[in-house]
């Protein structure tokens, strides 16, 4: 029994690391940044969220804390990535890596280093019982809001015209740019759902977690390393590997070692890029050959 | 193309100019003006939210030392820096030390770093007071004649609240579960917590390091509640804390919470309904003395809110310094070790007086053990618990709380 609630565990860990990966790996493959300051949006979604949270409650924090984060993401697309998309990727790595510290620090700046306090809304608080089996109920909930989020973004993807252009600008954005189409708009409309998908993590994960200037950084790294074992420019592969890290992660700790879980996401991607360099889904795309 | 020197240049030129007349260097006459302190203590990292507070604390000291006149007519200036850590925090040490000759270094919350430190210290005969640093080791094998520590000792912290467990019944024959913040500190404190069990007839169900920069509590918490403890006790460090409280209440486990470790930021931001339990701590903002009253009321009104333990260590470290280098009229490290050694007395905003132990060291003085407040009763973000009377009570020596010579001998270099 144990076994399963770590395995559940370990997919509901998969199901917020999926959360902040799907927007990194769009950036990724539409517009070649790798985006060292995800982390550091996800922990404007849980500031804004408390500091809306405070008037407007969880369910108004969980409506507009995303979109603004989103409308952030809109602004550093326009002001700051659009410059970089035709450059070598070492300076947009720079200009991210960049932009989470001056992130992490206008927060410490504004709110203060210590951590804020903000709880699960009585409503969704408590575990369910199913036998032996407990889980708190608000897990669940985030669980849920993943499997909706990827949901949606594959329908957006794969059944309508705006995705068709998306996925043929990920696999030849010249060949894209020949038929008249600006890529432009489009990418603008990855950042805000990438980046908002990124501040929607935040606020569902603010009742849980520590909400402190460096959260961002903490969760960046996991997150990258399901982009890179999942496979650049694969949406399913992103999914596929949030489940397969967190399947890993439940069963060592299960077998006893939950100390050493964290390493082991490592090895599995040190195995992965061994074995498939371009990742367990990872397709041939040509500027990046 | 000439213009006039800007103001900076030409007291430069000036002062070098009358240095060179009185044939001595310009960086000496500038010294002379004022004492500078060295302050390190993490900022960012896991440890950061309490280093604000301890900056902030440092900046209301040295201000406070100034309006009064400064000490022996001198101006206190400190100089302050984010340690990071071990490495980093050496090399600063070294370079404030060396270069920007501070009387002395303050700070530190990270026992390892603060080992680091001390090393320099003792290197360049310089004085440091540990201001945050827990591990019995410091005060141990890792002792310096030049280190001072007004944090208490892990085994002050574990008997502290050690003796509130017992009365609550929660230590002989019961069966612990630990969480221990995987470092020195918490290796450090894990030792000591497991030498109190086993004198006082408890055991450990199980003891789980845990990863500093670990974020999800839940692999343990399932394990926890399979394990069924009699208590669980937290050994972590902080933002390990403030998740785990979080995530405990989360996940509705009923058995009873303490912590040898703790820091009231850290409870503040788990908040109303999430902090739970039974913690040590070394001061807190609720204590009713005069003093206490009054560096809660100044630390509000500057910052706007309460200060918490750290911001008493580091205010009171660079008051009792100023106020040594004040007696002896001199900023001199050997002559302020001689002091401390002699056991001159603090004011400490508690009800009785301090002093630091000549064996090792270690500011004796009272410590708390806080409990947390049922939500009903907790009227702000910040009165979240209610306080036991000091420990040890006012017929007890101080020692009684601190580590023995066996327990943990120092011997100086």
């Amino acid at each position: 029994m144990l076994l399963v609630q770590h395995l559940l565990n370990g997919l509901l860990a998969g199901a917020y690391y999926l959360l902040i990966a799907l927007g990194l790996s769009l950036i990724f493959s539409l517009g070649g940044i790798v985006n060292l300051a995800h982390g550091a949006f996800y922990a404007i979604g849980a500031y804004l969220a408390v500091s809306i949270g405070a008037s407007l409650g969880f369910g108004g924090a969980v409506l507009i804390a995303p979109v603004a984060v989103g409308i952030l993401g809109v602004a550093v697309e326009r002001v700051l990535f659009r410059r970089f998309y035709k450059a070598d990727p070492a300076l947009s790595l720079l200009l991210t890596f960049g932009l989470a510290m001056v992130a992490e620090q206008a927060l410490r700046m504004i709110f203060g280093a210590a951590p804020l306090s903000w709880a699960i809304p009585p409503a969704l608080r408590g575990q369910v019982f199913l036998g032996d089996f407990v889980y708190p109920r608000y897990r669940l909930l985030i669980l849920a809001v993943a499997v909706a989020c990827v949901a949606a973004l594959w329908l957006l993807l794969q059944r309508t015209p705006f995705g068709r252009v998306v996925r043929a600008g990920v696999q030849n954005a010249e060949m894209v740019g020949a038929l008249g189409i600006s890529l432009e708009p489009y990418m603008t409309a990855i950042a805000f759902l990438g980046i908002g998908l990124a501040g929607l993590a935040g606020v569902m994960l603010a009742p849980i977690f520590s909400i402190h200037p460096a959260m961002g950084a903490e969760i960046i790294t996991s997150a990258f390393v399901v982009v890179v074992i999942g496979g650049l420019g694969s949406f399913w592969g992103v999914v596929a590997a949030a489940v397969v890290v967190g399947l890993a992660k439940g069963a060592v700790t299960a077998a006893g070692y939950p100390q050493y879980s964290e390493a082991a996401i490592y090895l599995l991607m040190l195995l992965v890029l061994l074995v498939r360099p371009r990742g367990l889904f990872g397709e041939r795309i040509q500027r990046f050959e | 193309m000439t213009r006039p020197l800007d103001p900076v240049r030409r007291r430069i030129v000036a002062g070098a100019s009358t240095a060179a007349v009185l044939g001595w260097p310009a960086l000496g006459r500038a010294q002379a003006d004022v004492i500078r302190i060295g302050h390190l203590t993490p900022r960012t990292g896991f440890l950061g939210p309490l280093g604000e507070f301890a900056v902030q604390a440092v900046d209301m000291a040295v201000a406070e030392i100034n309006a009064a006149g400064g000490i022996n007519g001198r101006k206190v200036e400190a100089l302050k820096e984010d340690s990071v850590n071990p490495q980093t925090a050496s090399t600063k040490a070294e370079r404030m030390i060396e270069r920007d000759k501070v009387a002395c270094i303050i700070g530190e919350i990270s026992s390892a770093s603060a080992l680091t430190i001390s090393q320099v210290a003792e290197r360049t005969k310089t004085l440091f007071i540990n201001t945050g640093a827990n591990s019995d080791e410091l005060r141990g094998k890792g002792c310096k004649r030049y280190m001072f520590h007004i944090e208490s000792q892990n085994s002050m912290y574990v008997k502290t609240c050690g003796r509130s467990l017992m009365a609550q019944g929660l230590v002989k024959g019961k069966k612990w579960f630990s969480l221990t913040a995987d470092y020195a500190f918490g290796h450090d404190l894990l030792r000591v917590a497991k030498r109190f069990m086993a004198t006082a007839g408890g055991e450990f169900a199980a003891d789980k390091l845990v990863p500093t920069d670990a974020t999800d509590f839940s692999p343990l918490l399932l394990e926890i509640r399979s394990a069924k403890p009699d208590l669980v006790i937290s050994n972590l460090a902080g933002n390990q804390i403030t998740n785990f409280l979080k995530q405990y209440s989360e996940f509705g486990l009923t058995f009873p919470v303490a912590g040898f470790g703790f820091d009231t930021a850290l409870a503040w931001g788990a908040g109303k309904g999430n902090f739970l339990g039974t913690w040590p701590v070394v001061w807190h903002h609720l204590i009713d003395t005069p003093d206490t009253r009054r560096f809660v009321a100044e630390f509000t009104k500057r910052y706007s809110r309460p200060p918490e333990n750290q911001a008493w260590g580091d205010y009171n470290a660079i008051k009792l310094t100023a106020q040594a280098m004040a007696e002896l009229k001199s900023t001199d490290s050997t002559k302020l070790v001689e002091h401390f050694e002699k056991g001159a007395k603090f004011g400490l905003m508690k009800t009785r007086e301090g002093y630091f132990r000549k064996s090792d060291h270690q500011m004796m003085h009272e410590m708390y053990t806080v409990q947390a407040l049922p939500a009903a009763e907790i009227k702000n973000a910040f009165d979240i618990f209610r306080s036991s009377a000091p420990v040890p009570g006012p017929n007890e020596p101080l020692e009684v709380i601190a580590a023995t010579a066996e327990e943990n001998e120092c011997k100086f270099a």
